[in-house]
């Protein structure tokens, strides 16, 4: 059976490593927090100007100067941190944060990614994803296999317009873990049930495929 | 140096028609709300807004697009606003999308005396369009230029009389440096105290940055996304 978007989060949870700053994109990245291995500590960045971002406020807590990158509530835990912009996209840029995960509509098999702007019907804006992936080393995408009208979104070349080039290294989706490397996709693991001949029908672009490919383990308690 | 104005009018003294305006906040975190109000009440057109976000329709920058006083925006995101997306697509507002940290970057770097800077961000993307590109370390970078604004228009938590800020939690965002980029910078604040009062420790904006300071009459701090959870 092939993930779903909690799924995608736990198994990126397992890339996380003790005494990372983590930076978390909108949507199924946010999920990763609920999910962090246990004996290890990671502290989650958010790039409008917080480190050590905590759970949502209780109801009737919420303060409206503290919010994170997608204008949600947020708290700040003991040992946070409060800056500007300019010194967010420093940590960014800097690469003093290790892991980014963000989500995406398009990924290519040398690592580009396009998740801001669909021409003609959807111009939101970059926000700050062009400078997260122009800088990070390690950079995991979390998105659905395919797009809602079921075409692949892992492509030999993407067609949307990108928001940065050859940076992806790993992507996580309902169906797989997969690594990018000399300018392909690489199949890591599957998700539970889901077999390769699925994985490979579902990928557009150019897939390596291992002689042993292992399921995925979630939900394992690591002490 | 004092630089108490007594109210939002007398603040916003000299800001005219097709002028270059930056205005600090995320999202409506830390939004100079007070002098949004007091642009929409003079009617100032024809206004180049350098600002991360634009507002939602009804509150924030949306307030100056309802009444069409906003030419160009100039930001990072621009979701969540309906008659932005309906003005823009009609061509009747230009938009200059830049990528968050080189927004933050090119208001620090026109505050700072720095005129450009090479940043990798939107290498290889149409952001990179048009822009000088070269190599560091193996690693290609593009080449960005400073913004500076006729007024920055910043919100604080508390100033003093000399202009002094400090910013709360996420709402000090791009409000610094903005501050820095302004030909004349307005600092709308939470609470005026008297020079002294605030510990020079704890300054995040020192004053010589700014050049107006009053005290916002009315704050409404309204939140986009409300999210909570139940104690259990």
């Amino acid at each position: 059976m092939s993930l779903d978007k909690t799924g995608i989060a736990k198994r990126i949870a397992q890339e996380l490593r003790d005494g990372w700053y983590v930076n978390l994109g909108i949507g199924i990245p946010t999920l990763v927090a609920n999910y962090i291995p246990q004996g290890i500590e990671v502290e989650f960045q958010s790039e409008n100007g917080i480190l050590g971002m905590g759970p949502f406020p209780f109801d009737g807590e919420e303060d409206a100067d503290l919010i994170n990158a997608g204008k949600q509530t947020i708290t700040a835990l003991k040992g946070a941190a409060y800056f500007d912009s300019a010194t967010s996209f420093a940590m960014i840029r800097g690469q003093h944060v290790q892991l980014t995960v963000l989500g995406a509509m398009e990924v290519s098999q040398n690592g580009d990614i396009a998740n801001w702007k669909i021409p003609g019907k959807m111009v939101k804006g970059m926000g700050g994803a062009m400078d997260l992936v122009a800088s990070a080393d390690n950079i995991i995408v979390a998105m659905m296999h395919a797009n809602r009208a079921g075409a692949s979104k892992l492509l030999k070349a993407c067609s949307l317009p990108l928001t940065g080039v050859n940076c992806v290294r790993k992507v996580v989706t309902n169906l797989a873990v997969m690594d990018i490397k000399d300018g392909k996709f690489h199949l890591v693991e599957r998700a539970p049930g889901v077999s390769v001949e699925e994985i490979v029908a579902a990928t557009e672009g150019e897939l390596v495929v291992p002689e042993n490919v292992p399921e995925m383990v979630l939900d394992v308690v690591r002490c | 140096m004092n630089k108490v104005v007594n109210n939002v009018e007398e603040a916003l003294q000299g800001l005219q028609d097709n002028m270059t305006i930056m205005l600090g906040g995320f999202g409506l975190c830390g939004i100079p709300e007070n002098s949004i109000g007091q642009m929409v009440k003079l009617g100032i057109k024809g206004l180049t807004c350098i600002s991360n976000n634009a507002g939602v329709d009804n509150f924030g920058l949306g307030l100056l697009l309802q009444e069409k006083q906003i030419k160009k925006m100039v930001s990072s995101y621009v979701g969540e606003n309906d008659e932005f997306e309906r003005q823009m697509l009609s061509g009747e507002l230009e938009v200059d999308l830049i990528p968050q940290g080189s927004l933050a970057e090119r208001c620090r770097a026109g505050g700072a005396g720095i005129p450009a800077f090479y940043t990798p961000a939107g290498y290889g993307t149409e952001v990179a369009e048009g822009k000088e590109v070269r190599e560091f370390n193996g690693k290609p970078h593009i080449l960005e230029s400073a913004l500076t604004a006729d007024f920055a228009i910043v919100k604080a938590w508390k100033g003093d009389t000399e202009g002094n800020l400090i910013f709360k939690a996420t709402a000090r965002n791009f409000n610094p440096m903005m501050a820095m980029a302004g030909k004349i910078t307005i600092a709308e604040v939470e609470e005026l105290v008297p020079a002294g009062e605030l510990d020079p420790n704890e300054i995040h904006t020192p004053g010589i940055f700014v050049q107006r300071i009053f005290k916002g009459e009315k704050f409404e701090k309204r939140i986009e996304q409300r999210t909570v959870r139940q104690k259990s």
